[in-house]
This record gives structure tokens, C-alpha cells and sequence, in this order.
């Protein structure tokens, strides 16, 4: 390709976990504990990387392991374990 | 219609008329009157947009440039200290080609804690890749606005503007403006519709990481381009605008250019005043003209080497100063003129710092001095108490 026919800046055609598998990075893990979870669905929403579905399960392929899941859950029911 | 309105008025009168879509802003004197009335516009159900209040001017523009990559027009104003806690973002707006316009009313960086005029805010922002516009009215103020939409939003171009205007001589004077009808201004200025856009139903990456193989030289070189770009587009906006609106602005405008031997340079609102004394001075026979630059970035190359042509000696005037070397628009102009066939002899001076006025006997002095055969080869600063002489 060249660089005339490149998009005008920073744009890729896939998402931006697509294009790499972030899951590498991470130091701490989330660990979530199903059952103390109510499904209230914050970690869902807030999870940066789209890492978390709705059934309550982490892609680790794709989990950086920010911990912001574990610091939003209101049941504690999400631990960060050291890798 | 005219109206007695303030260079803050009309920046947020500009931004009513460019139909923004979403405003970031926090307030910082002497800008804050334009974000203030921006929310009462939108409170009032006058303009319809987004207004979004944040905490800080780094999150302004953090607001603007995710608002903007959403494909709506987007707009913001700050000044000073506002301005340098945005500079991080202000690559990333730049870098993320999102044509955001913001008004920067300017004003002195402390300490001295000051929030008088003074242009080394922005002149810091010169490498983030925004485009500069500097004004002398508030008519200006308005029409800058407008064109700076049309020319950023250029799919070639693709680039943020800043509109620069002096502190307190611009933001709270008020002077009679022409506020041009909506329709007009809608004609003159369609919507925005970028070809990439944040979108859920089809979704992209935005401000992606490259390795050092992959891409991120070529796509610095394309904003080069899409600045060079920007240079043949301001030109033919600026002329359309003319044709609609009756009012013309350059990239450089010169004042009693013809026929001189001496040319004072500078930007902002000590052009008006320039003029004043470029008056008496030709009318005793003194053979001194003015030239106004208004685009910073990109820079008119092409326009001051002709305008160089055939004058002996050039003064420019900086308000602001990069310390350990000289005025910045000096250096610029140096720049430009370097092995041009007989360049001027150039000169450099410095006034108007943290607000100091600029007055006509000011100009008449750096009139007086430029006209010296006699020079040190260094910059002087004007109007220094227990200056040496």
C-alpha cells in the first residue's frame, strides 16, 4: 500500500482487539466469583475492552486486566490474581 | 445586520452560525463569555447542540475530538493556561485529522500571573498540526469561524483550526459587527460528512497504534500534504467568501505597501494601530508601509517573498518570545525570505508583552529604529523601563 491510499490518520477497518491480542499484557487476572455475582452487568459495561459478555464471562484473550471490572463490582465479587 | 457586539460574542455568535453540533468548553478569562454565551444560547433552545460541561481543558478537547470523530461539527474556545493543558490533545485532534475549531482569545502565560494579551500561548501550540489563524477585529472574530469549518473540513485538508484573538482588545471590546443571515451561512457552509466516522453499525479503529515499519511516517507526511493542501484552499475560501459576504481576508494583508522602501510586520489588533501611525508617518514623507499576517499555519511562503520583493528593510513585530532566541515570527519570516534573489534586510522587535499596549508612538519608534542604518544585528525590546540606549 501506499501512503496516499492510506485512510486520512490513525484509522484501522477493524476493532481496535482485532487487531491485536491485548491479552498478553496483563499482570493481575480478574477472577470472578459466580456466585456472589448478581448479574448487574457494571463490569460488562465498564470493561474498556469490551472483554466482558453478558453471561458473565472474560475473553482472556483480549482482558489487558486494567481491574476496573473488579474495582466497579459492588459484590466484591471480582479478585485480581497476580499471573 | 449590525450590532455592537464583543470579540467573545461574536466567536460564539460564529459558532451559532456554523451550526456546531457538540461544544466542550471550560471557562478561563478572557475567554469565558464565549462559553457562557454559547450554554445560554443552547439553554434558551436558540442552538441546537450538544453542550457538554467538563472539568479541565484537557478533557474539552478530549470531549471535542471523540464528538468530532462521531462525523459532527465541532467547536471549543480557551485561552492561555487553558491552551497549554490542552497541548497533549491537541496533537491527538490534529493527528486524528478531526477539523475542530477553537477560538484561543490570547493572553500571557504566568507568572507573573497576568490576563492581558500576548501571543506566546499559541505560538507554543505552532508544531501540534492545527492550523492559525490570527485576527484584528471581531467582525473577523466571526468570519474566521465560518471559513475555518470550510476550509478544515476539506476532505484533502482534514485539519483543526485555532483562531487566535488579543485578549481584552478583542474578547471584551465591543465594535460593530456584521452578523451575516443563517441562510447564507448554511449555503456557504454545508454539513459536515466525513467518508470515516465513529459509527456502531460500522465500526473502525481510531487513533491506532503503528510500529515504527508500518505506518506512522507516511501518515505524518500526509498531513504535511493536507497542510499544503490547505494553502491553495484558504485562499479560494476566502474569495468566495468575499463574493457572498462582501468582506475579503488574506493570508498577508498588506497596508500602503507600494512604492516603500521600509515594511513593519506584525498580527493581532496592533495592525489597526500600525495603520494609524503608517499614516503619519507617510504623511511626513516617510517611506514605511504595514503587512498584517493573519495565517500563522500554514505558512504564506509564496505571499511574503512577494511581498519582500523590492523592499530594503523589513521590521516584524513579535508578541511573544521563545527565550533563548528571539521573537518566533522573526524567525519564521528569516526563514521564509533565506535565499530568496536580494532578500531585506530583516529586523526584529519585541512589544506588547503580558498585555503592554501597543500604542502608535510605539510603532513610531520602531519606525525610528528600522530606519537607523545603524544596527546592533540583534532584536530589541521595545518600551523596556531603564532601557539602555
Amino acid at each position: 500500500m501506499r501512503y496516499d491510499e492510506l485512510p486520512p490518520g490513525p484509522i484501522t477497518f477493524l476493532p481496535i482487539c482485532d487487531a491485536q491480542r491485548t491479552g498478553t499484557w496483563r499482570t493481575f487476572k480478574p477472577m470472578i466469583d459466580h456466585k456472589r455475582c448478581n448479574h448487574c452487568f457494571l463490569c460488562w459495561k465498564y470493561c474498556p475492552e469490551m472483554a466482558i459478555s453478558t453471561d458473565i464471562t472474560i475473553d482472556y484473550d483480549y482482558c489487558k486486566g486494567c481491574g476496573i471490572c473488579a474495582a466497579e463490582c459492588p459484590r466484591k465479587a471480582i479478585r485480581m490474581v497476580r499471573e | 445586520m449590525k450590532k455592537m457586539i464583543t470579540g467573545n460574542r461574536a466567536a460564539a455568535l460564529g459558532s451559532k452560525l456554523a451550526r456546531a453540533q457538540v461544544v466542550a468548553a471550560y471557562p478561563i478569562t478572557p475567554q469565558t463569555k464565549i462559553v457562557e454565551s454559547i450554554a445560554e444560547m443552547v439553554a434558551r433552545g436558540e442552538m441546537k447542540c450538544k453542550y457538554i460541561m467538563v472539568e479541565s481543558e484537557h478533557s474539552a478537547m478530549s470531549a471535542c475530538i471523540s464528538a468530532s470523530a462521531t462525523g459532527v461539527r465541532t467547536f471549543t474556545a480557551t485561552a492561555a493556561h487553558g491552551l497549554a493543558l490542552m497541548h497533549e490533545v491537541l496533537h491527538w485532534a490534529a493527528g486524528q485529522r478531526l477539523p475542530i475549531t477553537m477560538v484561543n482569545i490570547n493572553r500571557a502565560l504566568g507568572p507573573p500571573w497576568s490576563v492581558w494579551v500576548e501571543h506566546t500561548d499559541s505560538m507554543s501550540q505552532r508544531d501540534t498540526g492545527w492550523m492559525q489563524v490570527y485576527c484584528e477585529s471581531n467582525q473577523e472574530v466571526l468570519d474566521s469561524v465560518i471559513m475555518a469549518y470550510k476550509v478544515g473540513e476539506r476532505a484533502d485538508v482534514l485539519l483543526p483550526t485555532m483562531i487566535c484573538a488579543d485578549a481584552f482588545y478583542l474578547s471584551h471590546t465591543s465594535e460593530p459587527v456584521d452578523i451575516p443571515e443563517q441562510k447564507k451561512v448554511d449555503d456557504f457552509l454545508p454539513p459536515y460528512k466525513p467518508k470515516y466516522k465513529l459509527d456502531v453499525d460500522d465500526p473502525h479503529g481510531f487513533g491506532s497504534l503503528s510500529m515504527p515499519h508500518q505506518w506512522y511516517m507516511e501518515l505524518r507526511y500526509q498531513m504535511a500534504e493536507a497542510m499544503e493542501h490547505a494553502k491553495k484552499h484558504i485562499p479560494e475560501v476566502e474569495r468566495e467568501f468575499a463574493e457572498v459576504f462582501g468582506r475579503r481576508y488574506r493570508a498577508i494583508e498588506p497596508y500602503r505597501c507600494e512604492d516603500v522602501d521600509y515594511v513593519l510586520m506584525g498580527m493581532g489588533t496592533m495592525a489597526d494601530t500600525a495603520r494609524e501611525a503608517i499614516d503619519r508617518l507617510r504623511s511626513r514623507g516617510e517611506k514605511v508601509g504595514f503587512v498584517r499576517l493573519r495565517t500563522f499555519r500554514p505558512f504564506p511562503v509564496k505571499e511574503l517573498r512577494a511581498l519582500a520583493r523590492g523592499i530594503d528593510r523589513l521590521g516584524v513585530i513579535d508578541r511573544s518570545f521563545t527565550f533563548g532566541y528571539e521573537g518566533p515570527l522573526f524567525t519564521e519570516v528569516k526563514g521564509a525570505l533565506y535565499g530568496t534573489p536580494q532578500p531585506p534586510e530583516i529586523r526584529g522587535y519585541v512589544a506588547g508583552l503580558g498585555g503592554r499596549d501597543i500604542t502608535v508612538e510605539t510603532i513610531e519608534d520602531i519606525y525610528r529604529r528600522l530606519s537607523k542604518k545603524k544596527w546592533k544585528g540583534e532584536e530589541e525590546w521595545i518600551g523596556l523601563k531603564m532601557e539602555k540606549r
